[in-house]
């Protein structure tokens, strides 16, 4: 037999609408992005480490990481409650509050950042009664957790919805009937099977977070060493002319998102080998 | 799995356990927490002084100017997509061919992304730093912090919208009423539009709101190629970063609000949608 690039089909189109599509996708995607990879050879290896080592890009990384991370934990918790009540229940205003899950989706970065902002500041309608408390949130490193919990929520919640909806009610009822406890079924029977899901949603909204800008830099103050995301870091060496800098810190982000990507498809790979 | 019912149909009356009405409990309460006060936040803040200074914040020349490039940007960069996404999908889902999975993989590479390397890239591309931006330069045309790199930035953060959303249902919906248009003497166009355009036009209407959404609520990648020119450069967004840079929250928030009332509009249309998509399965 022939080896033929695509199998045969009677349908018109495949040449055109690859050829766009490659095209398109080379133009305004791979070319930029590779440049990025162009311009890191630039510098030399210790000049590399020296940049994304410097004292400042670590005190962000470990902000950035840090309150991404616990962001995607509290999300991962509440997210799955969420989910749970939103596919197990039907109570009267549901609908709307399945609806707005998506909010912070749909309303762009730079709003949420300054309505956060306003919220959290010590004269907010939140910032306010911790204020009295002797607590600050907005300006400090529990602000950027909370504006990246925000951005992050229907990441969870949106995964684990059609994987609690496609759960097998028999298998709990099975559990139920051979003696188990609610805590039992859920830890033993529920938890394992929606696991990949839930992983997953915690991958994409740790990832989301870390490249997150818009609703950040408002609540976060920017103070050097203390409050600064590594996201606006490279914004500030782009500010300074400092090409080279920012390409390097970008490198690095890049990075860690192949990386989270690379876990995000191995747990669905798995999870596919399991059910077979 | 059908969910069960917390009220009684009838009386009203809440029927559920101590753990599901704790569960609901903590559910609306960390969702009004955290989505619907920001979104209270917004109004509140833009009608603090009444609504004459809210009308007010919109008869300015700035915001007008910022409300301007924000339609041509989503404008060109929207229905550029929309072209894109139909194509991608149309190859992806109608035919087998080998390195399919990374294709679909790099389409959704704009969302893994941060936006401001979003914005990086176009600087390291276009910049005056580079031969090719030196050179565009001496031709006099900007491209970096000026409307150019604008709908380009805004083109690579919404890329993936439209083929993401096509892709899935169009692979589920298969070739066999295609193929039967084909058989009867259909040409390729007339497939494209009296067969394939009817069964996906709600999830490509939605993929549009999506995509035009995001383009004209972007933030950071426009940020860092715009130069935050007043009246120039400056997008809705950006015009907002601004005013609130100058303590003028009110105007800040009276614009903000039109992204947010969009968001509000993207939020029903998609609810709407799906309502429309979940209907026509049970039939």
């Amino acid at each position: 037999m022939k080896w033929k690039f695509k199998q045969h089909s009677v349908l018109p189109g495949f040449g055109m609408t690859l050829g766009v599509a490659l095209t398109y996708l080379g133009l305004i995607v791979l070319l930029p992005l590779s440049l990025l990879v162009w311009n890191t050879s630039s510098l030399s290896w210790s000049e590399f480490l020296k940049v994304v080592c410097s004292a400042q890009i670590v005190a962000s990384y470990k902000l950035t990481f840090g309150a991404s991370f616990l962001a995607a934990v509290v999300n991962a918790v509440f997210g799955f409650i969420a989910a749970w009540t939103l596919t197990r229940y039907r109570f009267p205003g549901k609908k709307l509050l399945d609806a707005i899950v998506d909010m912070p989706f749909a309303m762009p970065t730079a709003v949420s950042g300054i309505a956060l902002t306003t919220i959290y500041a010590p004269n907010g309608w939140i910032g306010y009664w911790f204020a009295k408390a002797g607590m600050k949130i907005a300006y400090t490193p529990i602000g950027v957790f909370i504006a990246l919990t925000f951005i992050g929520l229907p990441f969870v919640v949106r995964t684990l919805q059609p994987s609690l909806d496609d759960l097998d009610k028999e298998i709990e009822e099975a559990a139920e009937s051979l003696g188990a406890t609610k805590w039992q079924t859920f830890w033993r029977v529920i938890l394992p099977s929606v696991l990949p899901a839930l992983a997953t949603g915690f991958t994409l909204a740790f990832a989301r977070a870390l490249g997150e800008y818009g609703s950040v830099v408002f609540i976060s103050g920017n103070l050097p060493m203390k409050t600064e995301i590594t996201a606006l870091l490279i914004y500030t060496k782009l500010e300074q002319f400092d090409y080279a800098g920012a390409t390097a810190i970008s490198v690095v982000m890049l990075g860690a998102s192949f990386v989270l990507m690379l876990i995000i498809n191995m747990t669905q790979w798995y999870a596919r080998k399991g059910k077979k | 799995m059908r969910p069960r019912r917390i009220t009684n149909k009838k009386t009203g009356r809440l029927r559920g356990n101590a753990t599901s009405l704790l569960l609901i409990f903590i559910t609306t309460a960390f969702l009004a927490l955290f989505v619907l006060l920001p979104l209270a936040a917004v109004f509140a803040e833009a009608f603090r002084k009444g609504s004459e200074a809210y009308f007010a914040s919109f008869n300015d020349r700035y915001a007008l100017a910022a409300i301007r490039l924000t339609l041509l940007t989503a404008a060109i960069a929207v229905p550029m997509n929309v072209v894109f996404g139909v194509m991608a999908a149309w190859c992806i889902a109608k035919f087998e061919f080998p390195g399919k999975n990374i294709l679909i993989t790099l389409i959704d590479l704009p969302f893994a992304i941060s936006p401001v390397i979003a914005g990086l890239i176009f600087v390291l591309a276009f910049g005056r730093q580079t031969a090719l931006g030196g050179w565009l330069i001496e031709q006099d045309i900007k491209i970096i912090f000026a409307v150019p790199g604008i709908v380009l930035a805004t083109i690579f953060v919404t890329f993936p919208f439209v083929a993401r959303e096509l892709i899935p249902l169009m692979q589920e919906q298969g070739t066999l009423e295609e193929e039967a248009a084909v058989s009867l003497g259909a040409g390729g166009w007339s497939v494209f539009w009296k067969v394939t355009l009817p069964n996906i036009k709600w999830a490509l209407l939605y993929s549009v709101i999506l995509c035009n959404a995001r383009a004209m609520g972007e933030f950071g990648a426009v940020s860092v190629v715009s130069g935050h020119i007043r009246g120039v450069t400056n997008t809705i967004p950006l015009h907002v970063e601004t005013l609130y840079a100058e303590y003028s929250y009110v105007s800040a928030f009276s614009v903000a609000s039109l992204l947010a009332f969009l968001g509000l509009v993207t939020l029903v249309a998609k609810t709407i949608l799906e309502w429309k998509t979940k209907r026509k399965d049970k039939r």
